[in-house]
């Protein structure tokens, strides 16, 4: 495979795996205040996530930094572009953050409300933002021939990837309330369970038209949206807690695997001029910086793999309330 | 103010408030490390209580210089893409190295150190934590290369195609001269950070009068292990700053010229205490100076020749063609001086505390609390305004003689975006700052009692309790009112 191939591939793999990763912890940080009654039990139900949101989020930077250093042009577009959305993504995420890491520091049930609020608002905006500019971007901008932005804000709202971003939230919430099921035990699992049947009508209609619509603009990403729903499925009626969360893993991962292939060969396809999309091969960079980066990808992220998955198998055993 | 200036005060401020934090992180995690190595060597409980003590803050301030780095990712996209598309391949490189390297160790192995107190055997705990500072150790490192190769570029060629900035030699890049020396330079002043904030608190504990006795054991260790590592950073600062200096008249000698108000070439130079130049920034109108010394200082010789500003601005013209190439030179002297001033100070105090150790009764005067508390914020002072006059200072270029700062920003993004992020941003870290000192503050109150005696509550206001009960199971019924002890994991209930 060649080199820009390889690493849109491995692109898309890390925004997979920080969906995947980071999307549960979204949707615990969200649901801990719907489901935890007190104080007490929304500290329970955020532990579940303590030790590993950090971790998640680097997979974040690693995507935007592997996108900086392989397709500088797709970076600088998309960052530009985004410009207000992605300063709302980054507030939502340090103050989501800070929240998280601040709520235990203080003996005042006051400061863990406000925190708790903060913990949830944080967590919901991230994937409906980005859901909603990764899709945007995948299914086309008005892009001038320096790759520079030509639209409006308005034309940022387009249908489909507002519901690519309301269908990204959507699973992020199932995924967390799966998730929750197999961290807890008792009557906090009993009502995470309740929370999975809550959802599931809505989040099938939203990610299944999603993934109906990907499919009409793109074959192959429709094949791989027919896996993600048999893994939505899978994810909402299976009722071994493990088995689920391998189904919601799939159901979000295939999903952002899906709007990255609906694009491909493109980055992002301008809607001015197609002479004017950015792609894989045009906006590549040279191979010598390419081929250094593979080295580096080959050697850590395998240890990466590693070592966060040994830390997951740390702290394996159900939290007690 | 047009996009430009929005946009470089943006840089500025940002990235300014997340270096306030990380070289606290730098510092302080080698020195919990070193903390808890001393706990499993020793068995004693004052470096147990010590590690958990600073731990806290350690924490408390990780997380905020985590959420701002993730600011840093996004930013030169969203605010210079035409700079990102040329640099792309230059910068991208070591920015996805260090993530993949060093924020993946940074970010999972402080989890597992928070949370693994009770989980993990004692010497993979301790592995836990001294991986964490290796991992800022890198990351700061890497990310340094790259601020390097803006300072002075190296290992790389422009595509004549595009005109764009290509890798030819990564080797190149990652023994930069301006890296190893910023390098060098700023791991000093990292631990210079870490340690006044031990040695500030730790004095200040002492001083006052709340602070029990056996509380004051432990903090008399950490008093002398704060001041000891603030001086010896401090020579480590000195060496690598002059060294860095020389280097700096080199490469970048309009730098050195702006940092000394030099305005007309001079052989020998003199080192100046205070010029006022006029208020263009372009001549001076009254100086006192040190004879020979800058000459010294940026050449090695006390009859070198220091060249000015006006010379070098005719120098430039002639090799970039028309246009101003001199920085803000108020800006960079009084941040140079700053730099210098409030680290040495810094390290002056430390000196003055470890004597007033052997003299306790000296200790107890009331201006003493006072001053400790101040220790802490020196070296923050001091390594803003060495950022300050570093990225100042190279102006008008955002990569030396490569490409300026005017041409970087993003063409498509409005003032008013701009605007609207610069004015978020400010309030947003405005109140974070306020936060977390207000954390810190409590955090720093009381110590974890030693011997069990539990007689170190600070004030008894109940600071520092809410945290235990592990994160899963075992024993987080326990009852969260009966304050610090040693036993507790250093968890914390979220
Ligand atoms: C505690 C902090 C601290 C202290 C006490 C000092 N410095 Fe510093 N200095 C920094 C913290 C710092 C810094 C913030 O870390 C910088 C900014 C860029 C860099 O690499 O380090 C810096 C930059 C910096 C530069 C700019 C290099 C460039 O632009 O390429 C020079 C020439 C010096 N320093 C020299 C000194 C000297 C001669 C010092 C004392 C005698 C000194 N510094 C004390
Ligand atoms: C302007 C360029 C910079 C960028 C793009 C950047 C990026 C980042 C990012 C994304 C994080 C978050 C990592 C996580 O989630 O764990 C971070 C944290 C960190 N950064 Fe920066 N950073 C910059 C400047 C610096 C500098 C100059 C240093 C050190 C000299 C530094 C050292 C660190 C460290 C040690 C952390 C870990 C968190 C902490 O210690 O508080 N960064 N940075
Ligand atoms: C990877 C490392 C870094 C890169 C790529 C970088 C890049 C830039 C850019 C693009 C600007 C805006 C243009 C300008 O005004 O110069 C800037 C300015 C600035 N940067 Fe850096 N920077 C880096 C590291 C740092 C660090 C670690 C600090 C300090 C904490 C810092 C402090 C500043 C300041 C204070 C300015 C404003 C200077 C001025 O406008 O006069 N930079 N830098």
């Amino acid at each position: 495979m060649e080199l820009p191939t390889l690493w849109f591939g491995l692109i898309a793999f890390f925004w997979t795996t920080y969906f995947v990763l980071e999307g549960f912890d979204f949707g615990v940080g969200v649901l801990a205040r719907l489901l935890g009654r007190d104080e007490k039990e929304r500290g329970t139900l955020l532990s579940t996530i303590g030790p590993f949101w950090d971790g998640n989020e680097v997979w974040l930077v690693v995507a935007g930094g592997a996108m900086f250093a392989a397709f500088p042009g797709w970076y600088a577009s998309l960052t530009s572009t985004y410009y207000l959305p992605l300063v709302l993504i980054l507030v939502a995420l340090i103050v989501r953050g800070v929240a998280l890491e601040f709520r235990g520091k203080r003996d005042d049930a006051r400061w863990r409300r406000r925190c708790d609020l903060a913990v949830a608002v944080g967590s919901a905006i991230p994937p409906l933002a980005w859901g909603i500019a990764l899709s945007g971007a995948a299914r086309g901008l008005p892009l001038d021939d320096r790759g520079e932005y030509a639209g409006g804000f308005g034309e940022l709202l387009h249908p489909y990837a507002l519901l690519g971003g309301i269908a990204l939230l959507a699973l992020c919430l199932l995924h967390g309330a799966v998730f929750l099921r197999l961290r807890t035990t008792g009557e906090l699992r009993a009502r995470a369970g309740r929370m999975v049947r809550l959802l599931g009508a809505p989040t099938a209609v939203l990610g299944a038209g999603f993934l109906v619509w990907t499919g009409v603009q793109d074959r192959s990403a429709g094949l791989i949206g027919l896996v993600a729903a048999a893994g939505l499925a899978v994810g909402l009626l299976v009722r071994r807690d493990g088995w689920a969360f391998v189904g919601s893993t799939l159901a979000v991962g295939l999903t952002v695997v899906a709007i990255f292939v609906s694009a491909f060969p493109a980055l992002i396809p301008s809607t001015l001029d197609r002479a004017y999309d950015l792609t894989v091969t045009g906006a590549a960079s040279p191979a010598y910086g390419l081929r250094i980066l593979t080295w580096a990808a080959a050697c850590f992220v395998p240890l990466v793999l590693a070592y966060q998955g040994w830390s997951y198998w740390v702290f394996r055993k159900r939290v007690v309330g | 103010m047009d996009v430009v200036d929005l946009a470089r005060w943006q840089f500025g401020i940002t990235t300014i408030y997340h270096f306030l934090f990380v070289p606290l992180s730098i510092g302080l995690s080698a020195i919990v490390a070193g903390l808890q190595t001393a706990w499993l060597v020793t068995k004693a409980e004052r470096y147990l209580a010590l590690t958990k003590f600073f731990g806290k803050v350690l924490i408390i301030n990780f997380a905020v210089g985590i959420v701002t780095g993730l600011v840093q990712e996004f930013q030169f996209g969203m605010n210079w893409s035409a700079y990102s598309r040329f640099v792309g391949d230059v910068f991208g490189v070591p920015l996805a190295i260090e993530g993949l390297l060093a924020f993946f160790l940074e970010s999972t192995f402080l989890g597992l150190w928070i949370f693994g107190w009770d989980r993990l055997p004692k010497w993979l705990h301790l592995v836990c934590i001294w991986l964490v500072a290796i991992g800022t150790q890198i990351s700061a490192y890497v990310i340094l290369t790259v601020n390097a190769w803006m300072q002075h570029p190296v290992g790389y060629r422009i595509n004549p195609g595009n005109g764009r900035v290509e890798l030819t030699d990564f080797g190149a890049m990652l023994t930069n001269p301006t890296a190893i020396e910023a390098g060098l330079h700023t791991a000093a002043a990292c631990f210079l950070t870490g340690g006044a904030l031990v040695a500030g608190v730790a004095f200040w504990q002492l001083a006052r009068p709340g602070t029990p006795d056996v509380a004051r054991i432990a903090f008399r260790t950490a008093a002398k292990v704060g001041s000891a590592v603030v001086l010896v950073a401090a020579l480590g600062v000195v060496i690598s700053g002059d060294s860095m200096m020389k280097l700096m008249t080199r490469l970048q000698p309009m730098k050195v010229a702006a940092a000394e108000g030099l305005f007309n070439t001079e052989q020998p130079a003199g080192f100046s205490l205070l010029t006022i130049g006029t208020a263009d920034g372009r001549s001076e109108l009254w100086s006192i100076k040190l004879p020979e010394l800058l000459s010294f200082l940026a050449t090695g010789k006390f009859t070198g020749k220091v060249e000015g500003i006006n010379q070098l601005q005719q120098q430039y013209v002639a090799t970039f063609g028309p246009g101003d190439y001199i920085p803000n030179v108020p800006v960079a002297y009084w941040s140079f001086r700053l730099m210098i001033g409030a680290g040495m100070l810094a390290a002056f105090l430390a000196l003055v505390g470890l004597l007033l150790l052997r003299r306790p009764a000296l200790l107890r005067h009331r201006w003493v609390p006072w001053i400790a508390l101040a220790v802490p914020f020196l070296p923050l002072l001091a390594n803003s305004a060495g950022w300050l006059f570093t990225e100042g200072g190279r102006q008008p270029w955002i990569a030396y003689g490569l490409f300026k700062t005017v041409d970087g920003v993003s063409p498509g993004t409005s003032a008013l975006d701009v605007a609207i992020s610069l004015g978020v941003f400010t309030l947003l870290y405005g109140g974070l700052a306020v936060l977390e000192f207000g954390l810190l503050r409590r955090a720093v109150r009381v110590l974890p009692s030693v011997g069990g005696s539990g007689a170190a509550g600070g004030g008894g206001d109940g600071d520092g309790r809410g945290e235990g009960g592990p994160p899963d199971g075992g024993a987080a019924g326990r009852d969260p009112v009966d304050g610090d002890d040693l036993e507790r994991p250093l968890t914390f209930t979220y």
